[in-house]
């Protein structure tokens, strides 16, 4: 009896030291060679693999920027300049400061604002609804509210409002990795920058056709009047097809623009007080007068 | 103008769902339901009733509260398991031993991986065997009760056809066949006693096209050529075709269990082997494993297979080789 | 019983033929036609009209705008109103020129009589050119330029030219009444045809639900001089698929990828046909086409099978027909397996347009989506041989190599999965979006490999 024990016992140990024995002798003849500075990329990087970077997730990012010569292509908008700073320290490259960005939509037709006159029965997916025809609505270039955006989004940053049926980005939680950019097929989200303490001024509206056509189709709809190129002392719009674009680089967020637009296609978000359109025209009216004596 | 629905094509759909395909396979398994209430009276009856509430209990409670999804009860697939389940066990098992079946079958076997069209093992085997190798008295005890209509049932009370072969070898055994046991068999799970009424019901699925037939040919003929064989050569030893095929449930499991959607391959050609394999293991479990029946386990074993069969095999594609 | 149909897959829809005793009507003009730039497959066709032109039916108003493009003609009389875009009946701008009519006045050389020309001239250039000339596209479907799929490349030879009579979707009748009415103008078209492509074998296919239409073709042909079969085929969807078709007819299946000039095969319409026979006997472009008002919630009295002008809106139609029925819930252009939901009932009529279709909403609306059962039923419906529920869980694994490998690219996109589908997973709508992933990989692929042949080509003769 006890003979069968300790037979056992030895039996076992010698198999678990033979077994042992292989599996470091096959993990030896195939060790992989590979550059310890890749784990410490990995290491800093956010780890949400979302792909917003352009590469197939953070290892594929952390693998690209130690073999490149210098960070130029490697910008992971998620970590921002925090986690490309400590990147470059362990590369020993130097970074360029990158303005923190964040999505935002340009669609402001709300189910009050567009009436709908079809309904959709598919797979709720805003890309197949693209495919078939331009929408519930009688806006071609409005959000479709099937949520592709949503679906796309690993940082759970967007959600579909029932009441406007448009999708609403988190700030807080937005990366600005650009997944919903890429999925919206109507390309109606674009990163912009964040502004300072959050503040910017954007077109809600991508609809190219004439005035009255997109007045027709939804109310919030710019209608390429002009107005707020004419208004903007800052040469920060530029009107195109019949839709009006701020370039938030130039913009000043003096938000004369959106006091003066007719439709409220213009939003300013963020602004510690609500728009004073009365001192604004104003104001404008004043300058006009100054620049006419 | 009014608003009108805009969607891909196709525009119509045939008159099919889950739930219709679930109803016809409750339909076939019913005339088989019917003898075994008339063979086995309250007792069998109570043993289904049981079955199908706490199944669908079961499946309604966890879809509610744990996975706080909408309720698949409605496609009727929870009825078709607990029928299942029911037709497996003797005709005397006690309502506890049938609760606890449901709950493996319908908790463990289906809803833990992620409820219809999930699951890898068929839940009402699964439910099976759990109870097979937790209470084998119970579910060895072939007691016959007192049925509706009495068939002189007397010689045989106690152990099934198979458990026979034991007793009586394999030649007496096969004596025991008949033309009489098409009708009604003796002993054994509720649900096997009557040949008929089995094929009945997979004929008109077969017919409705609800399933297709190689899986179940291909386990018929497996298990006859294999019983041929082996009894060819040594009758003494080893049982007849005949016996074999309408013994110990291979009908039932062939018709109705091997035949799930779920846990079998999509393609013929899969289903052909997975019901050459199917009959395979049951006749080597049959003639030299320990038990006797064996139709479960192999069931079970091939639903192994499934996923790797889908993967090896795929029909044959327009204007491909 | 005929037996002879395609081999794989397949489903049988109930074939809801309800206009199917309904004569064929002469359509009135409306006030004002707009007829779309992007009426066929491949290039858009351009204006060659301005605005405030006084046009003729029949006249020229825009060129070819490619390779695979066709002409088109004015349908009617009248001035050219505008030249601008409108929504098609998806809702998308497409261009349009805007003709208000004016009388009824037709170009010259138009032969308007009905008198039947059975006498076909012998050069086939000519007759080509004059197919080309008046614009004629397939009617069944696709719209491709009908003289570009006559003019098979140099070292394909066409063994078999088949008429496509089968009219396979459901609720559908402009064939069959064609078939009926203009048998001996459809056959006289496909005369030409078996004679511009070189005298080939000729089958007219006509689905056995059908059988006035079988015996009209069969009793014509006797009268006739031509050797032109007529061939029952077993009812089954999508039989009027040009692959489907053909290995019905043939027992050849075109490859992945191929024409089906590769098996010898060339597929027409019966529709296509009779355009044939009006532009080369006639001299008349074509204008006119049969579209089917019909469905589910319309009453079979108020059915009908309408002679129009390409060019009319839908909605012209809709509203000489008696208006859109209580209860539709869906409107579709073609047929309810293959046809196009129509968002927008302005959208106007275009030379490939069959039908006005009311769905009810117990007959279209979809079921709620629920678990796959793995019951294969989609595979076994799928004419093309390909497994709907592996290509669905590819693409939302977003594997596009396995899409490839498993055939994606072959849809023909004929629903027969989702149709078939128990548990209303929507197979189709993502294995469309999976197909043109894919086609796209395989194009850019091709454009790759093409030109890196060339830069190696550049090299060597630089080398040289």
């Amino acid at each position: 009896m006890t003979s069968t024990i300790l037979w056992t016992i030895a039996i076992l140990a010698g198999l678990g030291f033979l077994l042992a024995l292989v599996l470091y002798l096959i993990a030896e003849r195939f060790k992989v060679v590979e550059d310890p500075r890749i784990d410490e990329v990995e290491k800093v990087m956010p780890g949400a693999n979302c792909g917003g970077c352009g590469f197939a997730g953070c290892r594929a990012f952390a693998d690209s920027a130690v073999k490149a010569p210098n960070l130029d292509g490697h910008y992971c908008p998620v970590g921002g300049s925090e986690v490309m700073k400590k990147v470059a320290d362990i590369l020993g490259f130097a970074v360029e400061e990158k303005a923190p960005q964040v999505a935002v939509l340009r669609c402001n037709g709300t189910c009050a604002a567009r009436p709908t006159v079809n309904y959709y029965d598919g797979v709720k997916s805003c890309k197949v609804k693209a495919a078939l025809y331009s929408g519930d609505t009688a806006c071609p270039f409005g959000c479709l509210g099937c949520g592709d955006c949503v679906e796309a989004c690993q940082f759970g940053a967007l959600h579909m409002d029932p009441e406007t049926g448009l999708p609403v980005v988190d700030e807080e939680k937005c990366t600005a990795c650009g997944a919903c950019v890429k999925a919206c097929p109507k390309a109606l989200l674009e990163l912009r920058n964040k502004g300072p303490r959050g503040m910017r001024e954007f077109v809600a509206c991508r609809n190219t056709d004439k005035g009255p056509v997109a007045k027709k189709a939804c109310a919030n709809a710019c209608i390429g009047c002009g107005i707020c190129v004419k208004t903007c002392t800052h040469e920060a719009i530029t009107m195109e097809n019949n839709i009006a674009y701020i370039d938030f680089a130039k913009c000043k967020l003096c938000r004369e623009c959106e006091a003066m637009c007719p439709t409220g296609a213009i939003h300013g978000v963020n602004f510690p007080k609500p728009l004073d359109k009365a001192a604004l025209k104003e104001r404008i009216a004043k300058r006009k007068e100054e620049s006419h004596e | 103008m009014d608003k009108h629905i805009v969607s891909p094509n196709p525009h119509i759909h045939a008159p099919v769902s889950t739930r219709s395909l679930m109803l016809d396979v409750i339909i076939a398994l019913c005339p088989a339901v019917v003898v075994s209430f008339l063979f086995y009276g309250w007792s069998e009856v109570m043993i289904m009733a049981v079955s199908i509430v706490s199944c669908v209990l079961l499946e309604w409670a966890i879809t509610k509260w744990m996975l706080k999804a909408p309720s698949t009860v409605g496609d009727l697939s929870a009825v078709v398991t607990a029928i299942l389940l029911a037709m497996n066990l003797p005709p005397v098992t006690p309502w506890w031993v049938v609760v606890i079946g449901a709950a493996v079958a319908i908790a463990v076997a289906k809803m833990s991986f992620g409820g219809i069209g999930q699951n890898i093992f068929n839940p009402a085997i699964t439910g099976r065997v759990f109870l097979l190798l937790s209470f084998p008295a119970i579910m060895t005890d072939w007691t016959l009760p007192q049925g509706f209509i009495n068939p002189h049932l007397d010689a045989f009370s106690g152990a099934t056809l198979l458990g026979q072969v034991n007793i009586l070898g394999a030649a007496q055994a096969d004596k025991l066949v008949g033309l009489q046991t098409l009708w009604h068999n003796i002993g054994g799970s509720a649900g096997e006693i009557s040949a008929i009424a089995l094929l009945a019901g997979w004929l008109y699925l077969v017919v409705r096209k609800v399933i297709r037939p190689w899986i179940t040919l291909s386990i018929f003929a497996t298990v006859a050529v294999i019983a041929a064989i082996f009894h060819l050569a040594d009758p003494e030893s080893f049982t007849g075709p005949l016996f074999n095929l309408l013994t110990g449930g291979v009908i039932l499991g062939a018709c109705f269990m091997a035949t799930d959607y779920v846990t079998s391959p999509m393609s013929n050609l899969g289903g052909v082997i997975f019901g050459f394999g199917i009959g395979l293991i049951v006749m080597m479990i049959r003639y030299f494993g320990s038990y006797p029946e064996g139709m479960s386990f192999a069931i079970l074993i091939m639903n192994m297979a499934v996923p790797l069969l889908n993967m090896a095999f795929h029909q044959r594609k327009f204007g491909r080789k | 019983m005929s037996k002879i149909t395609f081999k794989i897959g397949g489903v049988h829809p109930d074939d809801s033929k309800l206009s199917r005793g309904c004569a064929i009507e002469v359509l009135p003009l409306p006030e004002t036609v707009y007829v779309s730039m992007a009426q066929h497959l491949g290039a858009p066709a351009k204006p060659i009209v301005a605005v405030g032109d006084k046009v003729k039916a029949g006249q020229l108003i825009a060129e070819a705008g490619g390779f695979i493009s066709a002409v088109v003609h004015s349908p009617v009389s009248g001035t050219v109103k505008a030249i601008a875009p409108r929504a098609d009946l998806a809702g998308r701008p497409v261009m349009h020129v805007e003709i208000a009519v004016e009388g009824d006045e037709w170009a010259d050389g138009i032969d308007l009589s009905d008198t039947l020309v059975t006498e076909i001239p012998d050069d086939r250039a000519a007759m080509l050119k004059k197919i080309q000339d008046c614009g004629v596209v397939g009617l069944g479907g696709a719209t491709f330029p009908t003289h570009v799929k006559l003019n098979p490349a140099p070292g394909s030879v066409a063994e078999c030219l088949i008429l496509n009579g089968a009219e396979c979707e459901p609720y559908l009748t402009s064939d069959f009444r064609i078939l009926l009415e203009r048998t001996k103008e459809i056959i006289v078209g496909a005369a030409i045809m078996q004679k511009v492509l070189g005298g080939c074998r000729t089958v007219i296919a006509i689905e056995e639900n059908k059988p006035e239409a079988i015996k009209a073709v069969s009793d014509a042909l006797k009268e006739l001089p031509y050797k032109i079969e007529v061939l029952p085929l077993k009812k089954k969807y999508p039989q009027g698929g040009e692959k489907q078709l053909i290995a019905a007819v043939m027992g050849r299946e075109v490859g992945s990828g191929a024409l089906p000039i590769s098996v010898g095969a060339v597929v027409q319409n019966v529709a296509t046909s009779l355009a044939v026979y009006e532009a080369v006997q006639k001299n008349k472009p074509l204008l006119t086409n049969v579209l089917t008002v019909t469905g589910d919630c319309l009453p079979v009295e108020k059915q009908h099978n309408y002679l129009f002008r390409i060019g009319v809106p839908l909605s012209f139609i809709a509203e000489y027909a008696g208006g859109i029925p209580e209860g539709a819930a869906k409107l579709i252009s073609g047929g309810p397996m293959m046809g196009r939901a129509i968002a927008n009932l302005d959208a106007t009529t275009v030379k490939g347009s069959s039908s006005i279709l009311y769905l009810s909403e117990a007959a279209t609306k979809r079921n709620a989506q629920t678990a796959c059962i793995r019951c294969g039923r989609c595979s076994q419906a799928c004419p093309m041989g390909l497994e709907p529920h592996l290509l669905y869980r590819l693409y939302e694994a977003g594997d596009y190599d396995g899409l490839e490998a498993n055939a994606v690219q072959d849809c023909i996109e004929c629903g027969c999965c989702l149709y078939s589908c128990p548990a209303y997973v929507p197979l189709l709508d993502q294995i469309r979006q999976a197909k043109g992933a894919v086609l796209g990989i395989i194009r850019a692929r091709a454009a790759a490999a093409k030109a890196a042949a060339e830069a190696a080509k550049s090299n060597e003769s630089k080398n040289q």
